[in-house]
């Protein structure tokens, strides 16, 4: 190790996390590889290692012949100090070596407070950050993840945005550089992939009142941008001998990937709308991938990843087949995202036999009336029988998620939430199995945040505020100590609201922010609301205009670069269902026409 | 103690960065992947037994760690270094796994070697003025402990010191392990004050050996 690192490492929180070296890395003789990638999370190690995303495309990088990819994260505060004071630069965890020398270096963005950070690794690995500055040998710089549905804010600094699932292009894209003599026409054949999106072939326009006028595409490149999905999740890679991380992490445990995509169309969700059509891995593989991985890690326990967790078809054939296994191993089962209905805590009950995790639950909104607004499609009935179920069951600690500042919300369905959570109390008083241990029932809120690609992409978001003022209404609505409120700051979701909705204008912003010591905004201990204001100020761009203005229904949104497949048809029906406070049914109950295309087992 | 096998181990390179707490986590996850079956305890939250000598400062490096573990019945110890050893992160090597017969309270001197790195230059006539300094008969030192800082002196629970020089100064020596336990930082305290001068911008450290108070190896 290079002593310099070896010097700073002695005095930085953490060090194990920044030297590698982990059961499973892939490691490569640099003699045999011809492509060398960073695969760069813009966020801490512990962070970045319990992503699926990253486990997965990091075995379909270094399962292409000539191509090592390695993995860098955000240093944390400390760390970065430290590497700028000793020039020590941004170095991939595998080799040591400086990322500046790779030949892509690849983001993975799955939250607009992240941005300053992309920014910051770029700057730690001694690469510029704006895409123009960057000449025929710096690395190419491309990005994925979630944020990329709206790439525009990070236009400046990215060479290549890919829209979507990237198991199956990542070989295609790595032919083609392979292929290419240098970057211009690399970007210009790869601008021709589905999936690719190149900002820098494409001009943005704008009219005088700051609304975009127009993007107007190069010669030859083709709008929208359609996203890429595996379109059979069976036969796609999955990361069965990962890495094993020596030191802990938010959570150390297997995964499993049931289905991506999701039957149920709230409103208000993006993953729930980009990530469509539905599509499931069978039981029996996933039965067979979790015994692989936990083998092949160690881990003590194993998490059912998804978005509604319940909607799995064969979820009980599923869990029967992993408790099999993991029982006499004293292995636990996990289920994050369930709904709250009976079939949950039957669920919950079949598979914590020993430990009682904490119940949580996401009903939302407070008043049927709203949650029919965002197509949650859950009952008051519903969830205060799962949690009579629940309590009968000898739980006592429900957590309940809400937002504040959701469309149409009136003060009623404020305080709608401390009378659902006063029947959840109620509840517990009426058939708790025993009371003498008391019940802790934790409500929380957050502002609701208008995204791309959902019905209420055109949507206002409240003020701060007003968001605060409906703080202070519920507060004062909630009477029972046994009810813990906590609601988060709106400060963070008002910047986390700009950026989702901006344009290419927000990239001066990012960089202004990240160059008065923006960093780790989506950490409470780091965000400075004052340093992104100014920011703004100093960029002339008020960011009002893109989180408090409801778009207009002929407006040009900056994500129209790209599509997610939903229509634009189906989302504008649904926002006028909303307005009427209509239901839309599952898609299992019936087909919305939502435009995306279901493949062969998505129904 | 028949269940209970005796694991000695060196954590050198990348993984002496590993905190006890993650080296445990490490240590048994090996084991589970390499197919040893481990005891658990009873009770609400089964958990492997896992014991470690004499816990290991972040940073330093050690070819001498000892850590019993519980193992079910009729484990076959033949070629298990090497099984686990596969399935092992960076720096982290079983020598070797046997049933113990002593216990870890006997341990009772660490023997050590470390480097000290001067960023100018190594001070002038620096290993005769250490030496100096660690052969006086009271070497008071700072010593923070659960109750608080308190001062001790280390002279009678430090021996066989030597420093010798080339780029930086190479240090040795044996360090009571236990009651009280001697760390090479508590060591370096010594050099503070009207010692500054001597004080090194860097160091690093190896645990080589452990002894028992007669200082025959300690297994």
């Amino acid at each position: 190790m290079d002593f310099a690192l070896e010097r700073i490492l002695q005095r930085v929180q953490r060090p194990a996390r920044y030297v590698g070296g982990e059961y499973g890395q892939v490691v490569k003789d640099k003699a045999e590889v011809d492509v060398r990638v960073a695969y760069c999370f813009p966020d801490t190690y512990e962070i970045g290692m319990s992503n699926l995303g990253l486990r997965i495309m990091y075995g379909v990088f270094n399962g292409l012949g000539g191509v090592w990819c390695e993995r860098a994260f955000a240093p944390w505060v400390d760390m970065e100090s430290e590497m700028r004071r000793y020039g020590v630069a941004l170095y991939g965890l595998e080799s040591g070596d400086p990322i500046s020398g790779f030949d892509i270096i690849a983001f993975s963005i799955g939250y607009e407070l992240s941005y300053t950070n992309v920014l910051n690794m770029l700057d730690l690995a001694g690469v510029a950050v704006r895409s123009s500055d960057r000449g025929e040998d710096a690395p190419l710089v491309i990005a994925g993840g979630v944020c990329c549905f709206n790439p525009e804010p990070l236009a400046d600094f990215i060479d290549l945005f890919f829209i979507g699932e990237g198991e199956d292009a990542a070989c295609e894209i790595i032919g083609l550089f392979r292929e290419c003599g240098d970057k211009r026409d690399f970007l210009e054949a790869a601008s021709k992939l589905d999936g690719v999106y190149v900002p820098s072939l494409c001009e943005a326009f704008y009219n005088d009142d700051g609304t975009v006028g127009k993007i107007v595409p190069r010669q030859g490149v083709s709008f929208p941008v359609k996203k890429r999905i595996v379109a059979d999740l069976d036969s796609s890679p999955f990361p069965v001998d990962s890495i094993v991380p020596s030191t802990g992490l938010v959570h150390d445990r297997v995964v499993l990937e049931l289905f991506r995509g999701c039957i149920r169309g709230c409103r208000f969700c993006q993953a729930g709308h980009v990530s469509r059509p539905v599509r499931s891995r069978s039981c029996g593989t996933l039965v067979e991938q979790g015994i692989e991985s936990l083998k092949a890690s160690g881990y003590d326990e194993l998490a059912l990843l998804s978005l509604s967790t319940s909607d799995y078809g064969e979820i009980f054939q599923l869990c029967d087949g992993l408790i099999q296994w993991c029982e006499p191993r004293r292995i636990n089962l996990s289920l994050p995202s369930l709904r709250a209905d009976n079939f949950s805590v039957e669920l919950m009950e079949r598979v914590q036999k020993v430990r009682k995790a904490g119940l949580t639950f996401a009903p939302e909104a407070g008043s049927q009336r709203l949650r029919d607004i965002v197509n949650k499609n859950l009952t008051e009935g519903e969830l205060l029988e799962t949690c009579r179920i629940a309590f009968e069951g000898g739980w006592n600690s429900v957590k309940l998620y809400f937002m504040l500042g959701l469309p149409f919300e009136t003060d009623e369905d404020v305080v709608g939430i401390a009378r659902l959570s006063q029947a959840v109390l109620h509840t517990w008083k009426q058939h708790a199995k025993s009371k003498s241990r008391g019940v802790r029932i934790t409500v929380s809120t957050s502002c609701f945040i208008p995204k791309p690609h959902t019905p209420f992409q055109w949507e206002a978001q409240i003020t701060m505020d007003e968001y605060l003022r409906r703080v202070e209404l519920l507060r004062a609505s909630m009477r029972s100590k046994a009810i813990n409120y906590k609601w988060h700051s709106p400060e963070q979701g008002f910047v986390e609201a700009a950026l989702a909705r901006g344009d290419r204008r927000l990239g001066a912003v990012i960089e202004a922010a990240w160059e008065s010591g923006s960093r780790f905004d989506s950490w409470d201990e780091c965000f400075s609301l004052p340093n992104w204001a100014s920011a703004f100020e100093k960029c002339g761009i008020d960011p009002k205009f893109y989180a408090n203005r409801e778009r207009s229904d002929d407006e040009v949104l900056p994500w129209s670069v790209v599509t997610a497949g939903v229509s634009e048809g189906h989302l504008r029906r649904e926002r006028d269902a909303a307005r009427a406070g209509k239901k839309t049914p599952d898609c299992r109950e019936l087909c919305s026409n939502c435009g995306v295309g279901c493949v062969a087992n998505g129904k | 103690m028949e269940n209970k096998l005796r694991l000695r181990y060196s954590k050198v390179g990348k993984s002496k960065y590993l905190s006890h707490l993650d080296l445990s986590a490490t240590l048994r996850r090996a084991m589970i992947r390499a197919g040893v079956s481990l005891k658990y305890s009873e009770g609400f939250n089964p958990h492997p037994y896992m014991s470690v000598a004499l816990p290991l400062s972040v940073g330093t490096e050690s070819v001498c760690e000892l850590m019993d573990v519980g193992i079910a019945e009729g484990l076959e110890l033949e070629g298990l270094p090497e099984r686990v050893n596969r399935c092992l992160p960076e720096g982290i090597k079983i020598a070797e796994a046997y049933f113990p017969s002593r216990k870890f309270s006997e341990i009772a001197w660490v023997e050590m070697s470390g480097f000290l790195y001067y960023d100018e230059s190594v001070p002038y006539r620096a290993c005769e003025r250490l030496s100096a300094r660690y052969s006086l008969d009271c070497i008071e030192v700072k010593k923070r402990t659960k109750k608080g800082e308190s001062i001790i002196d280390i002279a009678s629970f430090v021996c066989d010191m030597a420093f010798s020089e080339s780029d930086n100064i190479e240090v040795a020596a044996k360090l009571s392990a236990q009651n009280p336990t001697i760390n090479p930082a508590n060591v370096m305290d010594a050099l503070a004050g009207e010692y500054e001068e001597l004080a090194p911008d860097f160091t690093s450290f190896k645990r080589l050996e452990l002894f028992d108070s007669g200082m025959k190896v300690f297994r």
